[in-house]
């Protein structure tokens, strides 16, 4: 700041407070974030002040208890079905809301976002209603179509975002050179909705890995995560959950890291 | 351009999967809201008994209020938390704009189940905030009401809905273009004036998209009540969950629905109104 | 190709020796016949007609809007007509899908596809049309040597500068030896220098392929460089076809004579073989009426009083206006006697004043055939 001429530093000063404020907001941000991870090395456990023995026994005891291990292998399966599923409907009807004109065209691209900004609780229940009537068990089956139909939005969101920012005339280039329309597809228009393909899916895998409302009413007998972690946390607190909160927040900012390199590398 | 096979392929899949996962069960659910419970079992009859219902029982719209007063203070609160971050972020960070912007994103990616839990075990009664206040000798016995209270609930809230309401507001601040910010100084305002003037005006549909979604999922939640609000922090939400389960009565539960979701999208249909009307370019 | 000396085609491209008489031989490669096409209310082309002869470079000039990049499209099978039809070669061209058709297009901003390398962007079309493997790699070469990009060929298209993507995209839709090659404006996003050097390799390319070029543009000159025939579009309809000195001398109408170059405009009245335009008159055979002249500012010349007089040469005296330096030549702005103000483009000698005597030819006073229009 020092570099500054005069004048520059003199709106430096005039927004120094500014500065400040923008300080504390972070910190009211990442506050609790803190907190959690200092304390997952705790031995007193979760509360207290200051935070005294450090230990790793809470991520010892994480590794040997299964039912949590089994809830992360569940969520994975669920996250990583919804992906496919959310992908493999949404790049279709961002395609279709671009270049198809259909009956019913403003309505559906309502519709498809709908479960993103309607209150998770709106849509677990209707799917809930859906599988009573339709008779189906609920199971992680029923959460994988929960959650995949609630990201559709997020996929047609981010893929239309995409397909506007792509030339046009790169497939019609394709066509005009002999190229089929399949072909096309392949050769051309996925490659360059690559991008918003990956962060697509990673943001659709971080949204299910953490979904709780929609989650909550469609789930069987197994747990996804945060379905266990909320389980036990109505039970009371255990520093445990601060080691596998650490873990899955470790987990996301990797994730972050991973989608913002790729975005930057293009 | 596209031939037809190729309309019918990209145009037919997501069609048939959205009516039938989305369409048809939220047909379900305005049907259900018409229909009654009698001894357990559903039926079948279609009638507003259930919108009576609510309209009779005060302890319903009691709670429909609170939860309205709670997503307006958390919409407030995220708005004054959120506001001058995104402006300092995008008109005076300088070099450290997008490591900046990229720590506002990372607590967006943090479970939200994560957040709260970590607002409980600073809040608790044998908690990091009562341990800190002891320690400092500033209370000797805990503080109860930090937690399992309305405050709790605005707190967690607020805290998980400031980076939504960022993003959008930081993104129409983004898309002002700086030369408008240039000719305003050139005219003589200062940066008072040329913020009240220039800046906040266009970022107004930011600023509304950004006050929609904390408040739409403020309005939905019913975590953080069951977390960290206790009695008195209960929502609306939560009153439909309990009818879902416990108290099975899935038509009313359904009818409140109706109404949440109602409310939601009429509000959703006024903004993106006076969002078209405040959008200049 | 005689593009070894960099320096010859940095000028103005020159005449071609001699530019072999094909818009008349034979059948036309392409017939577009009564084409009509709107968007929504907007009605972009009403009733196009216009054929192509096999080894033409035929130029389609307009504004912006005046609906020649749509034609493009259409040809190319990126729209489709709403009546009309297109043939080509004895076929029906208008039905068939664009990856079906023997057009291929050098796009406005080239559309190289940026995951590929040059080379792959040039065997895209090969590729697709399942050509063997040995002669995929060797026509790639051959027509990355063509337009003198070989050294380039692993590139990625990003890499390449404005010109070198545009060779790149030439040698695109060349590769696959099309019967038609569109051109939308493909120089448009190069700058001036860059821009005649390209025209005049252009021009050279389709000489040396005999590939059939259909070229939009919206630049006259660049118009009048590279084409056999010039097709004028106005709003949608064809204001005039014909060779470029034949649409820039005899203009058909006041806006072709006035999109094509500069010219003063002389709303003239035939009496008995004599047309008058305030105290100008001259011999003109046709109707008696009303009659509009186009009369290009070159073709105005300052002469001395003493100068031989003839029944074809208009003469008079005009008062000397604005001048304006344009290099080569000056465009001056003279008023005559009765006030009647004239364009006149002299060679650049000296600054002019006062009154001086200016000459014309009857025979450059073109008569127009829109009277009425402006």
């Amino acid at each position: 700041m020092d570099l500054h001429v005069s004048g520059q530093s003199s709106v430096r000063r005039r927004f120094g407070w500014l500065a400040t404020y923008a300080a504390g907001v972070f910190a009211f941000l990442y506050l609790p974030i803190v907190v959690l991870i200092l304390y997952s090395f705790n031995r007193e456990g979760v509360g207290g002040f200051p935070p005294r023995h450090l230990t790793l026994d809470w991520y010892r005891m994480l590794a040997s208890d299964g039912a949590i291990l089994d809830a992360v292998v569940n969520s994975l399966l669920v996250a990583l079905a919804a992906v496919a599923i959310a992908l493999a409907l949404g790049l279709p009807a961002a395609l279709a809301l671009d270049r198809v004109a259909f009956p019913g065209k403003a309505l559906f691209r309502r519709l498809v976002l709908l479960p993103l900004i309607l209150p998770g609780i709106i849509t677990g229940l209707s799917l809930l209603m859906l599988a009573v009537f339709a008779g189906m068990k609920l199971s992680l089956l029923t959460v994988i179509i929960g959650h995949g139909t609630a990201l559709i939005s997020v996929g047609t969101t981010e893929i239309s975002a995409g397909l506007q920012k792509m030339d046009r005339a790169q497939e019609e280039a394709s066509l005009d050179l002999g190229a089929s329309y399949w072909r096309t597809f392949w050769r051309v228009t996925l490659p360059n909705l690559r991008l918003p393909l990956v962060a697509a899916g990673l943001l659709i895998f971080t949204l299910s890995m953490d979904e709780i409302a929609v989650s909550f009413f469609l789930i069987g007998r197994d747990n996804t995560l945060p379905l266990e972690i909320w389980g036990r946390l109505r039970r009371g607190l255990t520093p445990e959950i601060n080691a596998v909160s650490t873990i899955i927040f470790l987990a996301s900012v990797g994730l972050i890291l991973v989608w913002y390199r790729l975005r930057t590398r293009s | 351009m596209y031939s037809r096979a190729y309309k019918l392929a990209v145009a037919i899949p997501p069609l048939l999967w959205v009516t039938l996962f989305l369409l048809v069960p939220y047909a379900l659910l305005l049907s259900y809201s018409f229909w009654t419970v009698s001894s357990g079992t559903i039926m079948r009859q279609w009638n507003l008994e259930n919108y009576r219902d609510l309209g009779r029982n005060w302890m319903y719209l009691q709670v429909l209020f609170r939860s309205m007063k709670i997503a307006g203070a958390v919409t407030m609160l995220a708005l004054v938390l959120g506001y001058p971050l995104a402006y300092y972020l995008s008109f005076h960070a300088g070099a450290r704009k997008d490591l900046l912007y990229q720590l506002v994103i990372v607590p967006l990616w943090v479970s939200y189940l994560v957040r709260g839990y970590a607002w409980k075990t600073i809040l608790g009664s044998d908690g990091v905030l009562n341990g800190f206040l002891q320690y400092l000798h500033l209370v000797r016995e805990p503080v109860g009401f930090f937690l399992y209270s309305p405050f709790a609930v605005v707190l967690v809230l607020t805290h998980i809905y400031t980076p939504f309401t960022l993003l959008p507001i930081y993104a129409s601040l983004e898309h002002i273009p700086r030369h408008l910010v240039e000719a305003s100084q050139d005219l003589g305002a200062s940066p008072r004036v040329t913020f009240w003037r220039v800046i906040f005006p266009l970022s107004l549909p930011g600023l509304l998209a950004g006050a929609t979604f904390a408040f739409v999922l403020t309005l939905g939640d019913f975590l953080a009540p069951l977390l960290v609000g206790g009695a008195s922090g209960i929502m609306i939400s939560n009153i439909v969950v309990s009818l879902f389960g416990a108290a099975f009565d899935w038509p009313l539960g359904a009818a409140i629905s109706v109404c949440i979701m109602l409310l939601v999208l009429g509000m959703l249909f006024a903004v993106e109104r006076t969002e078209k009307k405040w959008t200049f370019t | 190709m005689s593009i070894q000396n960099r320096d010859t085609h940095l000028t103005q491209p020159q005449e071609a020796p001699k530019a072999p008489e094909k818009a008349a031989a034979g059948e036309p490669l392409l017939q577009i016949r009564s084409v009509a096409k709107s968007f929504g209310p907007r009605t972009v082309l009403r009733d196009v007609s216009l054929d192509v002869a096999p080894g033409e470079f035929l130029t389609i000039l307009g504004e912006s809007g005046s609906g020649k990049t749509t034609l493009l499209r259409l040809i190319a099978g990126f729209e489709r007509p709403d009546t009309g039809e297109i043939w080509m070669g004895g076929e029906r061209l208008d039905r068939l899908p664009p990856h079906r058709r023997q057009v291929n297009t050098v796009f406005q901003h080239y559309a190289l596809f940026p995951h590929l390398s040059v080379f792959e962007n040039v065997a895209y079309g090969l590729r697709a049309q399942g050509v063997a493997k040995a002669e995929i790699a060797q026509r790639v070469e051959q027509a990355l040597a063509m337009v003198k990009m070989s050294a380039y060929a692993g590139a990625a298209p990003s890499k390449l500068s404005g010109g070198q993507q545009q060779r790149v995209a030439l040698a695109r839709a060349l590769v696959n030896r099309p019967l038609l090659l569109l051109l939308d404006e493909p120089l448009s996003a190069l700058d001036a220098n860059l821009r005649r050097q390209m025209q005049w390799e252009l021009k050279m390319l389709q000489r040396e392929v005999g590939i059939t070029f259909l070229f939009v543009t919206h630049d006259q000159d660049e118009a009048m460089a590279l084409s056999d025939r010039i097709a004028l579009l106005r709003a949608g309809e064809l204001e005039q076809i014909a060779a470029p000195r034949e649409i820039y001398n005899r203009p058909s109408t006041a806006y072709t004579a006035q999109f094509v170059g500069q010219t003063n405009l002389l709303r003239a009245e035939v009496v008995d073989g004599v047309a008058r335009w305030g105290a100008f008159s001259w011999p003109c055979e046709g109707r008696p009426g009303p009659a509009t002249f186009s009369l290009r500012p070159e073709h105005i010349r300052l002469v001395s009083p003493a100068d031989p007089d003839d029944q074809q040469t208009v003469r008079f005296l005009a008062t000397i206006g604005q001048q304006t330096f344009c290099g080569d030549t000056d465009l001056i702005e003279i008023s005559c006697a009765d006030g009647r103000v004239l364009q006149v483009r002299t060679p650049s000698r000296r600054i002019l004043e006062g009154q001086c005597a200016f000459a014309f030819s009857a025979s450059d006073a073109v008569r127009l055939h829109d009277a009425e229009e402006s």
